[in-house]
């Protein structure tokens, strides 16, 4: 059986009876069994998928209606709550927390008869660039095992990447979504902030992120969106898109769109390779009928201090739940009083978590505050300004998601600095609220390169369209796992 | 001179559910813990929910104390490490970066004094702490999350208080506002508690908190402003801090903790967009905003012709207010608000007491009506009052268990009135050189009826009979 596979192919195999989803839940579990041993993508692994995998092929035979998935195996980054199991943002501190819900997308996609095969690798809570600040040990890269995946959401992306689910839901701050996509070679969408609700995602930066599919294709993103997108009561920053179907029309090219090729995003520092390979994915829009031209943002140079500034705030307050007391990991009470217990739980955060909670107290407080917090909520509205007025003129903005290669796992674990630049081309999609996608494009040398396109607020349904575009002009060899 | 400010905590107990969540804000009737759910207890991937009928309330609130309300309200983090706050973070509002909180500057009324309000915000509520255990070493601390979420309205006021009993006569006149308003019942065991803050003669400001009562507040800022004269007298330095009362010694205590150092870091709570309350929509609410405590008084006394004084009291407490609007006709209107301020009030002036009794309109209505029409005496019209309360038996079976039905049949009324002239032959001779006495008559006649007699038939039969 053949695991590198469509979700819609998926779903067409089981529909006509080619495969049962049984069958292919048992080889995703075998797939997991064999590989993540050396990938570790996997947190946890649902240990009931085969036997809801029997009831989805006993609904299907005796003709019952049967949610749009048919059993299709999913994974999620395990910062998304899911009902009565593990959910511990890959933290110390949330060891033994139990989810009692189950956030809004997962009960959508349960509805819809989905299978979550497990839930999957982090930075810990979704704090980082590479998954290697999980405290339960890195993810590798499938492609090349000395390398990082990217991350935040490396567990998700490794795990379609290398087979072990068809499709995952990741979250992404600054990128999480889209950087481990384009290190891992597959398609990682960031929608519109507020196009799906971010009920029972534990929380980081709230304000800018959102939950995302990781997928195979253009078209199995467009099919996630179909099913957790929407206005959620439960999440007041969510926006009514009508339900829009983002799978009809895809295909109907960029013909006379206006593309921007953004200068500060293809500067000093990247990697020759990306900036062939970004090329030449200008060339072959320009091919399609799209029209680029390069266009400047003042502001982007300062959305990284003001993306790490915000987010540490927001986080600084975000986490600040996790005082152990009702829920957490065993670390007894007695002989404490609240300050000393919780200055001591606390210890269980790690070392990146720890950086940006000393940051995130810093920052907002009084006397710094107008040096640091308000000033980055001041960059943060003239970026916005500065990209809505781009996107008066463009359809689209396009950059290559990470403007280098991957690297070596340890190589700038210990250098934030450097790191943080990685960051440069995603998180302008992150403070501005827009929609970006990450198509996988190239590979150098077993290395893979993804596009990052953007397009303006609530224009998911065209930059699909043309993400779907650009993924037809490219071959890709297969995964080497 | 002498300045106290408030900052009164009113939790709007008559909404139904929580400020973010669909738990009950009702909490009271709950065991420990029962009364959460993943929002209100701040769980991992929870967000909040903004109840927009509390915004609503909070803004009628702002509206009736006339503060200006802004077109746009906003909510912001005060971030804080505190065992009652399930998230380590409150969710209130505020107005440093612009006028974001339900109410800006307004005023009330003090008698002839004008108290300036600061602003009105809208926030949640912290959990309860519960502490067990005798000594300091054995004892721990039980939070119940039953009130997390609680929808709370905070009112500041600027520091306009010069003495104690205007901290308390305001505080009378905002629950009672804020009764009449429908949105809470300040009755109930905690929904309304206060801080102060207190100086004199432009020295350092003290706050004052724990406050559990609005009788002990009057109390805590008489003992503060002693405490601080008496240090002023001798010299001695009054410092900027926090003091806790002492609700068993009845004093202040010096909390000793760094709470003016604490630094809140607020910011945009980011998980509730901003509401928009145009004038279109503030507009609606003003039209949906029941009859002001002032308004029904001017209504009860032109109206109705009731006395301002009885007006006063009867629009002043919403509970009698209903009874009277819903018993009230345009004939007995005066009778009902009679019955209410000389009789009920007595009898039903506590919470506990209007929760048991049994008394409704139609009761106050029937009564009314039968001390009008001279069914019933107005004295025995007491003993029925009681039964109802107790009973809630309608009056007509009231008044024949108890055989409290005037006797004003005349041939039995003659009856008493022919022994009554027989038995007072004196009183008779002087009621006839001297009318005014003979009331001395009617009360005889009263005595023997056990007060049930028509008065004016008696009078009139009495009359008749000496021949006057
Ligand atoms: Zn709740």
């Amino acid at each position: 059986m053949n695991l590198n596979i469509s979700a819609l192919d998926y779903i067409q195999e089981v529909k006509t009876g080619n495969i049962s989803a049984e069958d292919f839940i048992a080889k995703t579990i075998e797939r997991i069994q064999s590989v993540d041993d050396k990938l570790h993508a996997f947190l946890s692994v649902n240990d009931d998928a085969i036997n809801q995998a029997r009831v989805i092929d006993k609904k299907i035979k005796s003709g019952e209606k049967v949610g749009d998935c048919f059993g299709m195996p999913i994974s999620v980054k395990d910062n998304m709550c899911i009902k009565d199991s593990k959910t511990t943002c890959a933290s110390k501190m949330l060891e033994n927390f139990i989810a009692p819900y189950d956030a809004t997308v997962i009960s959508k996609l349960k509805q819809q008869d989905a299978i979550f095969v497990g839930k999957v690798n982090m930075d810990e809570f979704a704090m980082g660039l590479t998954t290697e600040f999980s405290a339960y040990g890195p993810s590798k890269n499938p492609w090349n095992m000395e390398c990082v995946p990217g991350g935040s959401s490396g567990g998700s992306a490794v795990s379609v990447s290398a087979l072990e689910c068809v499709a995952s839901l990741g979250s992404d701050t600054g990128g999480s979504v889209r950087n481990p996509a384009s290190f891992c070679s597959t398609v990682g969408y960031k929608p519109t902030y507020g196009l799906i609700s971010r009920y029972g995602l534990i929380s980081y930066a709230n304000s800018i992120e959102q939950i995302g599919p990781l997928t195979r294709t253009v078209k199995d993103t467009a099919f996630m969106l179909n099913l957790i997108s929407g206005i959620d009561p439960n999440d007041n920053t969510t926006m009514d898109n009508k339900n829009e179907d983002y799978l009809s029309g895809i295909e109907s090219g960029i013909e006379g769109k206006k593309i921007g090729i953004v200068k500060e995003m293809m500067g000093e520092g990247i990697d020759p390779a990306v900036l062939t390979a970004t090329k030449d994915a200008i060339a072959k829009l320009e091919g399609l009928g799209a029209v680029c031209e390069e266009i400047s943002f003042d502001m982007v140079k300062y959305s990284v201090a003001a993306y790490y500034t915000i987010t540490a705030t927001e986080a600084g307050s975000n986490l600040a739940r996790y005082d152990n007391i009702r829920y957490g990991y065993d670390f007894p009470l007695e002989g404490y009083e609240f300050n000393s217990y919780i200055s001591k739980a606390r210890r269980n955060f790690g070392p990146e978590v720890t950086r940006r909670m000393i940051i995130g107290g810093f920052v907002p407080s009084a006397g710094h505050a107008g040096k640091y917090f308000l000033k980055a909520l001041k960059v943060k509205s003239k970026l916005t300004k500065e990209v809505n007025d781009a996107f008066k003129k463009f359809d689209f903005l396009i950059s290559p998601t990470v403007p280098i290669l991957p690297f070596k796992l340890g190589e700038k674990i210990d250098d934030p600095v450097s790191l943080f630049l990685v960051d440069i081309n995603t998180v302008t999609a992150n403070l501005t609220g827009k929609p970006a996608i990450s198509i996988p494009f190239a590979n150098s040398n077993g290395l893979p390169i993804g596009i990052q396109l953007m397009a303006d607020s609530m224009n998911d349904k065209s930059l699909l369209q043309a993400a779907y575009a650009l993924e037809q002009t490219v071959s890709l060899p297969e995964v080497p796992i | 001179m002498t300045m106290i400010g408030l900052e009164i905590h009113c939790q709007l107990t008559n909404l139904n559910s929580k400020l973010f969540c669909s738990c009950k804000a009702n909490y009271r009737e709950f065991e420990i813990n029962e009364n959460i759910c993943p929002v209100c207890m701040g769980l991992p991937g929870s967000l909040p929910k903004l109840n927009q009928e509390a915004v609503k309330k909070a803004t009628i609130i702002a509206m009736a104390l006339n503060c200006t309300t802004p077109e746009k309200i906003a909510f912001f983090r005060k971030n804080y490490f505190y065992p009652d706050s399930p998230k380590n973070f409150q969710i209130t509002q505020l107005n440093i970066y612009g006028d974001t909180s339900v109410g800006g500057t307004g005023s009330v009324m003090v008698g002839d004094k004008k108290i300036r309000i600061t602003r009105i915000q809208l926030e949640e509520d912290p959990g309860r702490l519960i502490y067990e255990g005798s000594s300091s070493k054995n004892q721990i601390t039980l939070v119940d999350y039953n009130r997390a979420g609680t929808p709370l309205v905070e009112i500041v006021t600027e520091p306009d208080f010069e003495t104690p009993k205007e901290v308390r006569d305001f505080l009378n006149i905002l629950s009672d506002i804020l009764a009449n308003l429908g949105v809470a019942d300040p009755s109930l065991e905690g929904a309304m508690r206060a801080d102060a803050n207190v100086s004199i003669e432009g020295g350092k400001k003290v706050e004052i908190k724990n406050i559990g009562s609005f009788h002990d507040l009057e109390k805590a800022a008489h003992f503060e402003i002693t405490r601080q004269k008496s240090h002023h007298s001798r010299d001695i330095e009054i410092i900027q801090e926090t003091r806790h009362w002492d609700d068993k010694r009845k004093i202040t205590i010096s909390s000793r903790s760094k709470e003016e150092e604490l630094d809140y870091r607020y910011f945009l709570e980011g998980d509730i967009p901003w509401v928009k309350i145009d004038p279109e929509i503030q507009k609606k609410l003003q039209t949906e905003m029941p009859e002001s405590i002032s308004s029904k008084k001017q209504r009860y006394v032109s109206k109705y012709n009731i006395p301002a004084q009885v007006s006063d009291v009867l629009s002043s407490d919403k509970y009698y207010s209903d009874l009277f609007e819903e018993a009230h006709t345009e004939s007995n209107a005066k009778e009902v608000a009679n019955i209410i301020t000389t009789e009920l009030m007595g009898l039903v002036d506590t919470r506990e007491k209007r929760k048991a009794s049994k008394f409704t309109s139609t009761h106050l209505r029937d009564l009314a009506d039968a001390i009008q029409s001279g069914k019933v005496s107005r004295n025995s019209s007491k003993n029925a009052l009681h039964e109802i309360l107790k009973s809630g038996k309608d009056l007509s079976t009231v008044i024949s268990e108890l055989d409290l039905g005037n006797v004003s049949d005349e041939s039995e009324l003659s009856g008493f009135i022919t022994q009554v002239i027989s038995e007072e032959p004196q009183a008779v001779e002087q009621a006839k050189s001297n009318p005014q006495t003979i009331n001395y008559l009617v009360g005889k006649v009263m005595q023997k009826t056990k007060g049930k007699a028509d008065p004016v038939m008696t009078r009139d039969m009495l009359k008749k009979q000496i021949g006057v």
